[in-house]
């Protein structure tokens, strides 16, 4: 019993952090229509800073201000300064640019960092468990899904009960119309750009004592959250939450149940849901 | 022009063994393997407009078969060859059945994602496929009376193999079929509308490009002698990616080309420094920014420069 709850804890946890990787992905695609394969980077990327100022400053929250700050510049940078001098609405450039951000980063990475696979410690205090009707819970675990919730629910509030968010949504409906009624759609692109890669450096730190880091894992992760879009639909915050959440628990109880078939249990829905909605479960169009 | 440079370069590549030292030979050999894979994703690319970031399961698969029964069953060069174009001719009848049913970024995403389940395969079943570590120790064959040992002959091999898939591609897209396919590149609506099956054109265009990298991918394991995973993975399919842009996507020899380009890139840096995958990754970017037409968009800009 108790076996089986902590494997529905780890799939949820684990699928609350595919759904910060996704729902940055999906929402830059959402407004852009820009398939960002640099995305595993800003995973690797915030992970790695998260670690360097971890053991320089031992302080959890300097590491996650730091990580975020700096994969948030990247972030931007990328959009004001390579993004848009691709020709607009043909995903070839756009994947071979960001293809090519995403080598020379995890390149880079492996150059500062070393090769040998890390992982980051828990914050203090979420180190232990906890115990519950008789249960016992890995207190990280339950935070991670708390984390999860917790961002849902703010950018849930944030699309659909703020100004902004309305303006996102007109802009991801129809970017003419939206720039003609005088929303600013080009500093909102670079917003939600910012938030997207906010969002996956934030799942390099709070993965980074999960998952770990090494490198590949920039790779590994675009791939789960690919599979994530693929199956929640791009575009939409509530695709990647199901698809994330998903993912997460197949992938979890494909690896307690099938060992040698983990990818299967993966894939297999996703050649379904694909055979049946090819833009998946909650994507438009 | 074009024809006349293309003379020059067979009667170079029919004489080139004589003044090439064995290593430089190996090293054409490798870029004349690569230009079929690079062609081979062309023709989906290039003429069909069908992007695709998991190109490398076709040749993984292909280079597994034809490796695993060399080792494991019978060094005939004929059945193992052939059985590593069936096996990947397959594999993308399968996946094509997926993944054309989408376009755009969400086909990118799950050619991706289909070959990536392979390299999962290749890296997990450890018992079949060596796992990490690959699988060494495949012999060069002998293709009937022909003994493909050393360098040389082997050399001639490819470039038989080369000469023969560059005819195909070029009798593939002057056909009416191939004339479909850029068709249906500018517009798919136009062409359905003009009563022609655009998914099966499609289709017979994805498998066939999945057969021809599966030739490539067999013909990279008798020259390499060994597979791993990373024949599968997202750096070979990207790879072939940017030599098909390099060339030039949409002309015939353009990906042969950048197949030259990258190939000799890879092995002139990688004498000098480790970090040929940040390179690599610069030259997407640089490709990119400055030359998303290729060279040869580049050379006939600058042709009607002149002109003008």
């Amino acid at each position: 019993m108790t076996f089986w709850t902590i494997q529905v804890l780890n799939g949820l946890s684990f699928g609350m952090l595919l759904f910060l990787l996704a729902a940055g992905l999906s929402l830059i695609y959402g407004l852009m229509r820009i398939l960002n394969l640099a995305h595993g980077s800003y995973y690797i990327l915030g992970a790695y800073v998260g670690l360097s100022v971890l053991h320089a400053t031992a302080s959890f929250a300097l590491a996650t201000v730091a990580a975020v700050a700096l994969v948030v510049a990247l972030g931007v940078v990328m959009e004001r300064f390579v993004l848009r001098r691709l020709p607009q609405h043909e995903e070839l450039p756009q994947a071979l640019m960001t293809f090519g951000i995403l080598l020379i980063v995890g390149d880079v990475s492996l150059w500062i960092w070393g090769g040998t696979p890390t992982q980051l410690p828990k914050p203090e205090g979420l180190s232990s468990s906890v115990r519950f009707a008789g249960m016992i819970f890995p207190s990280y675990r339950l935070f991670v899904i708390a984390v999860g919730i917790v961002v849902g629910l703010a950018l849930w509030i944030f699309q659909e009960r703020t100004r902004l968010g309305a303006m996102i949504r007109a802009a991801i409906d129809d970017a003419e119309i939206a720039r003609a009624t005088g929303i600013n759609v080009s500093l909102l692109s670079t917003g939600v750009f910012a938030l997207g890669a906010a969002l996956a450096a934030l799942g390099g730190i709070i993965g980074g004592p999960l998952v770990g880091v090494y490198p590949g894992a920039d790779f590994e992760i675009l791939l789960l959250a690919f599979v994530v879009v693929i199956i929640g639909g791009l575009g939409s915050l509530k695709g990647a939450l199901f698809g994330g959440l998903l993912v997460g628990l197949l992938d979890t109880f494909g690896k307690v149940l099938f060992p040698g078939l983990a990818m299967f249990t993966i894939f297999a829905p996703m050649a379904i849901i694909l055979a049946l909605r090819p833009t998946g479960l909650f994507g438009a169009r | 022009m074009t024809r006349g440079l293309a003379l020059v370069a067979a009667v170079l590549l029919i004489a080139l063994p004589w003044g090439l030292s064995s290593y430089q030979l190996g090293l054409l050999t490798k870029m004349l393997i690569f230009a079929v894979f690079a062609m081979s994703l062309n023709l989906i690319l290039g003429y069909a407009g069908l992007p695709s970031l998991g190109h490398a399961a076709y040749f993984g698969v292909a280079a597994y078969t034809t490796a695993l029964l060399s080792l494991r069953l019978t060094p005939n060069f004929w059945l193992d060859f052939a059985a590593g174009l069936i096996a990947a001719a397959i594999t993308a009848a399968l996946f094509g059945l997926l993944a054309l049913r989408a376009q755009g970024s969400y086909l990118l995403m799950i050619t991706l994602a289909l070959a990536q389940v392979l390299w999962g395969i290749a890296f997990g079943w450890r018992s079949l496929t060596g796992g990490d570590d690959g699988l060494p120790g495949i012999t060069r064959p002998a293709v009937g009376p022909w003994r493909l040992g050393d360098g040389i002959s082997f050399y001639y091999f490819i470039l038989v193999v080369f000469s023969l898939a560059v005819a195909l591609m070029w009798l593939v897209v002057r056909s009416p079929f191939g004339r479909a396919l850029v068709g249906i590149r500018e517009s798919a609506r136009r062409m359905e509308v003009l009563g022609y099956n655009v998914w099966l054109h499609k289709y017979v265009a994805f498998v066939l490009a999945g057969t021809l990298a599966g030739l490539s991918g067999a013909l990279f394991v008798y020259y390499n002698g060994f597979v791993s995973p990373a024949y599968l993975s997202i750096v070979f399919s990207a790879m072939a990616l940017i030599m098909v842009i390099l060339g030039g996507a949409g002309t015939l020899l353009g990906p042969a080309v950048g197949s030259a380009a990258i190939v000799f890139l890879e092995n002139a840096i990688s004498a000098y420094t480790e970090r040929w995958l940040l390179i690599l990754g610069l030259i997407y970017v640089v490709v990119t920014l400055f030359a998303p037409a290729g060279l040869l968009g580049l050379l006939r800009a600058r042709q009607a420069a002149v002109r003008m």
